[in-house]
């Protein structure tokens, strides 16, 4: 791949989560976090930038192919000080997608570093094509 | 009748529409509700000796930031590079942005630069900044003649 010239980063809008016909036992804002989503021969994977979140307050759950991401943020007030000026919100992070491929739900992988989610989900292994040798008669 | 009551899941589905719709155009337009601030987002917060920035900045190498004080001034450049490309890789979606950053802050006092501290933890990044000796504010008694 040939290096392109950099653009300058914008800043994304956090969008909060639609309402439900059920609510969130905690009150605070819950937003959908960026996502990447692509696909290798073997594997789905999911990158998500869920900032503030440490790898230990992360859930994943996969059930009948749909994909939940539930990620929660621990408040990072600093002490003794007072907000004078905001252009985020702290909040959690809740998405889920269906995935059309099957999963091996045993070897999915996850990992939370700086503050990005990186899901390795394993496609379920195709029955291999097995080869028949025609012999000469 | 029943069918009356059935189209609940038309409005459902609209809603996803509209928030996908929402999700590719806000790259485009000022958001209504905030003024369209530079890379990366920051929150501030105050006390008497200082401010405490907050930035979220998820993906980005820590060793890869910049930080600079002059003055009053604190300056925050880097980069986020894109994943690394793989081969037979097809991509589903991509919202998560990439590229390089660069953004100035005024501070309402001048910065003690020797006492600046700044750490990155879970994709946010947090910059304390003490106020100078001499700019502190002085008390001055009233003596009473």
């Amino acid at each position: 791949m040939t290096k392109k010239e950099s653009k300058e980063m914008q800043v994304q809008q956090q969008e909060a989560v639609a309402a439900e016909d059920t609510e969130r036992t905690r009150q605070r804002q819950c937003f959908v976090p960026r996502a990447d989503v692509y696909e290798t021969e073997t594997d789905v994977v999911v990158v998500a930038d869920i900032p503030g979140v440490t790898n230990k307050s992360v859930e994943i759950t996969l059930e009948k192919n749909v994909l939940i991401i539930n990620a929660f943020r621990s408040s990072s007030i600093p002490e003794g000080y007072s907000l004078a000026y905001s252009e985020y919100e702290e909040g959690d992070y809740m998405r889920s997608f269906r995935l059309s491929n099957e999963i091996n739900q045993e070897k999915i992988d996850a990992k939370v570093k700086n503050g990005e989610l990186w899901l390795n989900l394993p496609k379920v292994e195709v029955a291999k094509v097995k080869k028949i040798a025609v012999k000469a008669a | 009748m029943n069918r009356l009551y059935r189209p609940l899941s038309v409005w459902r589905e609209m809603d996803r529409i509209q928030r996908e719709m929402d999700r590719l155009f806000s790259g485009y337009s000022p958001s209504a509700h905030r003024a369209a601030p530079s890379y990366p987002p920051i929150n501030i917060w105050t006390k008497e000796e200082g401010q405490v920035i907050t930035a979220e900045m998820p993906g980005i190498d820590p060793d890869k930031i910049e930080i600079d004080v002059v003055a009053d001034s604190i300056t925050l450049s880097g980069e986020r590079n894109p994943d690394p490309e793989q081969e037979g890789m097809i991509y589903h979606r991509r919202e998560r942005n990439h590229g390089k950053f660069s953004r100035t802050i005024q501070l309402p006092f001048m910065v003690d630069a020797n006492k600046v501290e700044a750490k990155f933890t879970d994709g946010v990044l947090q910059i304390t900044l003490p106020r100078a000796e001499a700019d502190k504010p002085k008390k001055i008694a009233v003596k009473s003649a």
